[in-house]
């Protein structure tokens, strides 16, 4: 296990040196002088010397990726041109609301994704079963901004069930803020308990198949007990690593339903940043999410491992 | 059971093609059988001739506004209603189709133009090179699709054609690491060793004997990848990072619909009709070509 973990570990440090790079590197991109750009259109020369020294755009290439790595790795991500407060605790602020968001995502998909899973492959080729796949073409094929449009007819303006937008911190009011997250969650899960399902599905099929599970119904087993205990019980496991993939689809999903229902989170932040030609703060929501994306792979993959005899070595 | 009937149904269907019959015929004799994707190629074509037929086919001129019809409901004269500033909303969704037809193949084929050939030399050359090339693609995964289409397209400035670039760049590493792994499966084939054998340059092999057999993954994936490409440019749009007003796109459709949602749901329901309608098309053809091209993965 700990030698699994080392060898994990040890692919993930290139990784992440690779993705440092990406993210110095897109402000090559900026077409022009950065300086002149971030100055914004009246360009004081003030502002673009102060800009210039402020970023070292005068040193080498290699010697200010240097410095911005190791400003990172002391928990520097830099300030925002806009606000002029740390990258650090702009991030930090949001940072909790799209978590809230994506647990209770995730929640909802795995409360989908997994029961219709099962059942469509118990019930191999019935209606049952072409229900679960429709859902699962719906779900991949919705853009979820629209779907969020869509809700926000029926449940806010139709019935006025729920507020359309605004976010309350659960800490306030836990009742407002659920009131308020339940349809961003639920339109965040839907894409993801889609690909829930059809992983559930197959890893059922392949299971349901297996030598263990025709013995357990040869004991005279019920089928309840064979499908819940031995079936969706190994089942599950690939489904841990592949549900943990979807991780890249509740963050970039976060993004688009934050801005459907003015949710102040990471993902707004991006956005208002990429139009506020805030570029440090682009930069940084990148890095973070990146990172967390590589972290929680390898939590995954630990506990892929964990929960798999075989292959603990 | 169920399995074993399936395995008789394509024992049958096999044998119901002629034995003389290549293997892209038999393919497509194959999809043609599969209602579903026969459905999704018929939605895909529907939108191509609107794409290319747009000018004819829209009843008004997409950015022509006119105060004296704003957000008027549908009605005889405007099928699918008015926007905001009193534009034809169905000659906007025909237009759109353009800029999302567009945005699916032009980035993908960047995708494809770069992806193939990078997974193809990590593949088949290995050793420092390979693993340079796929430390450089888990970089790339591990930034989230949309996040690092979003940044990119920041950073070249917003517009349709910077959108497709960002998507293309974005969607790359996922075609490096499908041809590389479909190659390192197929180099050690017998026919590859015969072919290296015989004194063919490793290009020869490369290009010859093992990109036709990887083929056909990737043309499932690049098939899956418009639908993902289709999404992006509408969301792109929609953060008002791709297509730029008052050019229509049916992500920026929506950015606007979304508040005037309490009265004119019409701006929002038609171009996202359109978007559900096109992504799921290609993701029909794209399972229905998997079933037909690719049989390992069914």
């Amino acid at each position: 296990m700990l030698e699994h973990l080392a060898r994990r570990i040890a692919t993930i440090l290139p990784t992440l040196v690779f993705v440092s790079i990406l993210i110095f590197g897109l402000q090559q991109l900026l077409p022009g002088d950065p300086a002149l750009i971030l100055a914004g259109e009246e360009r004081d020369p003030a502002v673009v010397a102060h800009l210039r020294e402020t970023l070292h755009l005068d040193e080498p290439l290699p010697k200010r990726y240097a410095r911005w790595v190791w400003n990172v790795l002391h928990g520097d991500l830099g300030e925002s041109v806009r606000s002029q407060e740390p990258v650090r605790q702009l991030i930090a602020e949001k940072l909790p609301v799209t978590v809230e968001l994506a647990l209770l995502a995730m929640t909802i998909a795995l409360a989908i994704g997994i029961p219709a899973g099962v059942a469509s492959a118990v019930g191999r080729g019935t209606w049952w079963d072409h229900a679960a796949n429709a859902f699962a073409l719906w779900g991949i094929s919705t853009p979820n901004f629209w779907l969020g449009i869509l809700l926000i007819l029926l449940f806010s303006v139709q019935l006025g069930w729920l507020p359309a937008s605004g976010y309350v911190s659960p800490f306030e009011d836990l009742r407002a803020n659920l009131a308020a997250m339940i349809m961003p969650a639920f339109v965040l899960g839907n894409a993801i308990a889609a690909v829930l399902m059809r992983h559930t599905r197959s890893a059922m099929l392949q299971v349901l198949s297996a030598d263990y599970v025709r013995t357990a119904r040869a004991k005279g087993l019920s089928e309840r007990t064979v499908v819940l205990k031995h079936a969706l019980r190994n089942a599950l496991t690939p489904v841990i690593t592949l549900g943990a993939l979807e991780l890249g689809t509740l963050l970039s999903g976060a993004v688009l339903t934050e801005q459907v229902f003015t949710i102040p989170g990471f993902g707004k932040l991006i956005v208002d940043a990429v139009f506020n030609r805030d570029y440090a703060v682009v930069q940084g929501v990148v890095l973070v999410t990146a990172t967390a994306y590589i972290v929680l792979n390898l939590l995954a993959d630990m506990a892929y491992v964990a929960a798999n005899p075989r292959l603990r070595g | 059971m169920a399995a074993v009937l399936d395995g008789d149904a394509r024992a049958s269907e096999l044998a119901a093609l002629p034995p003389e019959a290549g293997p892209w015929k038999r393919a497509w004799q194959r999809l043609r059988r599969r209602r579903p994707a026969m459905l999704g190629l018929a939605v895909v074509l529907f939108f191509i001739v609107l794409a290319l037929a747009a000018p004819w086919i829209a009843p008004y001129d997409p950015i022509e506004t006119s105060w004296s019809a704003v957000r008027q409901a549908p009605s005889a004269a405007h099928w699918f209603g008015t926007d905001d500033i009193g534009r034809d909303v169905l000659s906007r969704v025909v237009w759109g189709t353009r800029a999302s037809l567009l945005a699916g193949v032009v980035s993908v084929s960047i995708a494809l133009l770069f992806g193939v050939p990078i997974g193809l030399l990590a593949g088949f050359a290995g050793g420092a090179g390979d693993a340079l090339i796929s430390r450089i693609t888990d970089a790339f995964l591990a930034c989230p699709f949309l996040i690092l289409a979003i940044a990119l397209a920041a950073f070249l400035g917003p517009s349709l054609t910077n959108a497709m670039i960002a998507i293309g760049v974005s969607a790359t590493p996922i075609f490096v690491r499908l041809t590389r792994a479909q190659v390192i499966q197929v180099k050690v084939e017998d026919y590859v060793e015969a072919a290296r054998a015989v004194g063919n340059p490793p290009w020869r092999v490369a290009l010859r004997h093992v990109l036709p057999n990887v083929a056909a993954p990737l043309i499932v994936q690049a098939t899956l990848a418009i639908a993902a490409a289709v999404i992006a440019e509408a969301s792109l749009s929609f953060l008002g990072l791709g297509q730029q007003p008052p050019a229509p796109s049916w992500g920026s459709m929506l950015n606007t619909a979304k508040n005037f949602v309490d009265n004119a749901a019409w701006m929002a329901i038609w171009p996202g009709l359109s978007i559900f309608a096109l992504v799921l098309a290609f993701n029909l053809l794209g399972d229905g070509l998997r079933d037909a091209l690719d049989p390992r993965q069914r």
